[in-house]
């Protein structure tokens, strides 16, 4: 299976007054179709860094990232942001949707950017919403949506233009136990079902029960994977032995509040 | 296509705070709109005699400084200009201020132009004839006059006027009724020169005709396009006098420069201060709207998507407010009394509102600026 997704030593250097920190330091990685993978590690690891590359929003300084076959390297700005809207969907921590847009506005609007906007567009949004549990929701506005369901539209707005690659920055910040299970659940039988590549960052250890690899990062390195489906779930559970200290043992019950 | 989809949806789910918006353009427009009618009024109620004098130089004394009021001019100096080569006709014209007695003890107060008959400085008629006779107790009044009195052609008209301490009495025909023909802010009555002498107010008529004594000369000349050098022409050939265009000479009228440049710099400032209104309310919107565009940029929006959108908001916020308010100052344009010396021009209203339609954009640039400086990079929480 081929893969889409594949990064060759990826390093990002910030250097600010106080010096120069190795954000993301000789990462590689390739991932199959059809492969959700779990991002973690704790706080300053590398990983939103490493999801801005592989965003395109963000530029290495060395090594190499190909995404559906394409290198992101020689790409200038404006074949970046058209590259974002035709190859990549996304859901963001907060700020997901356009205010002034409906569930239904949200999704199509990717459509619209791509200039594929039709009634079996229009049809297929109608469909993913309502597989994402929003069926009697579509024409609500962001602000009559509680947070789960606004992180759902997001996942459909994700995926409704068949993007090579899915990116999930904290999906589940927001949102309670219950409802987050609910939603990277669904999230994962997409990527599955429809053969894309999804990343995923999440603080929650949980959420990576979901996923069929587990990308463990540290001080910009990847410090290990796991991608065997037993091992998955004892991660998932705390109870993998070799899981590192530093990793919050105890799943966060109370959920972070994204900034308004 | 998108920007305009996107701009429209946000002012569709916004209604109300967009159409406070345009109200507030509105009442804006109505204030510039205003004051030009105003600066339009005023202006022809003082110029609008000399605007339209059937002549091409004003022969002024010298050294008045281009004063009506302190200009005298005698017979012989209309003698003289008249031979001056390239003067094809000349007449001398006075004024006074008085009052117009009618409908019984009704009181409007015109201005009393004397001129000679047949000689520039009389207007057209519309109707009736001109006047014919240097003596005759005849008058053309223009229209506001009649509009006012109701005088048509054929009709006594009374004059009243201060002689020494008493006011007197003067019954003249109107022979004649021209077009609008203020000065000095008031309607006029337009009467024969020797008339002139012997009903303005503080009259002491001479009965010689060789004594007329006119504030200015207005003249006409065979090749009007050469007036700029007639002007040195006459002033060199003709001593103790000064020739100006009609331009200038109504822009020497008293007040008249100071009350158009205080109504431009109120034009000016109100749109200066729609400028900053239009610019602070979108700038703010804007920087409410910040995470948005982020996210926006980063699934692919690119740059002219983001700035037509806005710039698509601002057109049709300004569009809709000066339509309002074009409309609103039109209806109240209707309510006002003929004599509140208000006059929309249909030049002054495309003027105005072109500008505001202008200073919109104009306003919104800075936040349109800004939009375009968002990093998508943001969506995710990072800056550069
Ligand atoms: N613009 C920047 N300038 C300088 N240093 C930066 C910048 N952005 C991030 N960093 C640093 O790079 C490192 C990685 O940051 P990053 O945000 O990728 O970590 P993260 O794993 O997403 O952390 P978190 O879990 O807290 O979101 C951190 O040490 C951070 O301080
Ligand atoms: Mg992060």
């Amino acid at each position: 299976m081929a893969n889409s997704l594949e990064t060759k030593a990826v390093t990002k250097i910030y250097q600010t007054d106080t010096g120069v920190t190795r954000a993301v330091d000789s990462v590689t990685l390739a991932v199959q179709n059809g492969e959700f993978v779990a991002l973690v590690g704790p706080s300053g690891s590398g990983k939103t860094s490493l999801l801005a590359m592989l965003a395109t929003l963000l530029s290495p300084n060395e090594g190499e990232i190909i995404i559906a076959g394409q290198s992101l390297m020689e790409m200038s700005d404006r074949e970046r942001t058209r590259f974002r809207r035709e190859k990549i969907g996304f859901t963001f921590q907060a700020n997901n949707l356009v205010s002034y847009l409906t569930a239904m506005e949200n999704v199509e609007l990717m459509l619209r950017l791509n200039g594929k906007y039709d009634r079996a567009g229009r049809e297929r949004a109608r469909e993913l919403l309502a597989r994402l549990g929003l069926g009697d929701r579509l024409n609500n506005l962001p602000r009559q949506l509680s947070g789960g369901q606004q992180q759902r539209v997001a996942i459909a707005r994700a995926l409704i233009h068949n993007p090579a690659l899915v990116l999930a920055d904290e999906p589940t910040a927001s949102l309670d136990t219950e409802r987050a299970y609910q939603v990277v659940q669904t999230f994962a039988n997409l990527i599955h079902e429809q053969n894309r590549v999804g990343i995923m960052v999440t603080h929650d250890l949980r959420m990576t029960a979901f996923a069929d690899r587990v990308v463990q990062m540290m001080d910009g390195k990847i410090r290990r994977v796991i991608d065997n489906h037993e091992e998955i779930t004892g991660f998932s559970r705390g109870t993998l032995s070799s899981a590192p200290p530093s990793e919050p043992r105890a799943p966060r019950l109370v959920p972070r509040l994204a900034p308004s | 296509m998108l920007p305009i989809y996107l701009s429209f949806k946000e002012m569709w789910r916004n209604k109300g705070r967009f159409l406070l918006f345009s109200l507030v353009i509105a009442l804006i427009t109505v204030l510039v709109l205003f004051i030009a009618a105003l600066a339009d009024g005023l202006g022809n109620g003082n110029r609008e005699y000399i605007e339209k004098l059937n002549g091409d130089l004003i022969v002024y004394k010298s050294d008045v400084a281009l004063s009506i009021t302190a200009s005298q001019l005698g017979r012989e100096k209309l003698l003289e200009v008249s031979r001056v080569p390239g003067v094809t006709d000349a007449g001398q014209v006075s004024f006074s201020s008085t009052v117009v007695r009618y409908q019984g003890a009704k009181e409007l107060n015109v201005s009393l132009i004397g001129v000679g008959a047949g000689k520039p400085g009389e207007p057209p008629v519309v109707q009736g004839r001109g006047l014919q006779d240097r003596q005759a107790k005849e008058a053309i009044i223009d229209r506001n006059v009649a509009l006012t009195t109701g005088l048509r052609v054929g009709d006594n008209l009374t004059i009243k006027s201060i002689q020494g301490a008493k006011e007197k009495l003067y019954t003249l025909q109107v022979v004649g009724i021209s077009d609008g023909r203020q000065f000095f802010l008031q309607p006029s009555v337009i009467v024969p020169d020797l008339t002139f002498e012997q009903i303005k107010p503080g009259a002491v008529p001479t009965g010689n005709e060789s004594d007329l004594i006119s504030n200015i000369i207005v003249v006409r000349l065979q090749h009007p396009s050469q007036w700029k050098q007639m002007e040195s022409v006459l002033a060199s050939q003709v001593s103790g006098i000064q020739a100006v265009d009609k331009v200038t000479a109504y822009e020497n009228t008293p007040g008249y420069a100071a009350q158009q440049s205080t109504l431009s710099t109120q034009q000016f400032f109100s749109l200066l201060i729609g400028v900053l209104v239009i610019g602070g309310f979108f700038q703010i919107q804007m920087l409410q709207k910040v995470p948005q565009i982020g996210m926006l940029k980063a699934v692919g929006a690119s740059s002219p998507v983001i700035a037509l959108s806005a710039l698509a908001q601002i057109v049709m916020v300004t569009v809709i407010g000066v339509a309002i308010g074009t409309a609103a100052t039109l209806l109240m344009a209707l309510t006002f009394p003929a004599t509140i010396p208000i006059v929309f021009s249909p030049m002054a209203i495309v003027l105005g509102v072109v500008s505001i339609l202008l200073i919109g954009p104009l306003g919104g640039l800075v936040s349109i600026r800004y939009a375009l400086r968002v990093e998508p990079l943001t969506a995710l929480g990072l800056s550069s």
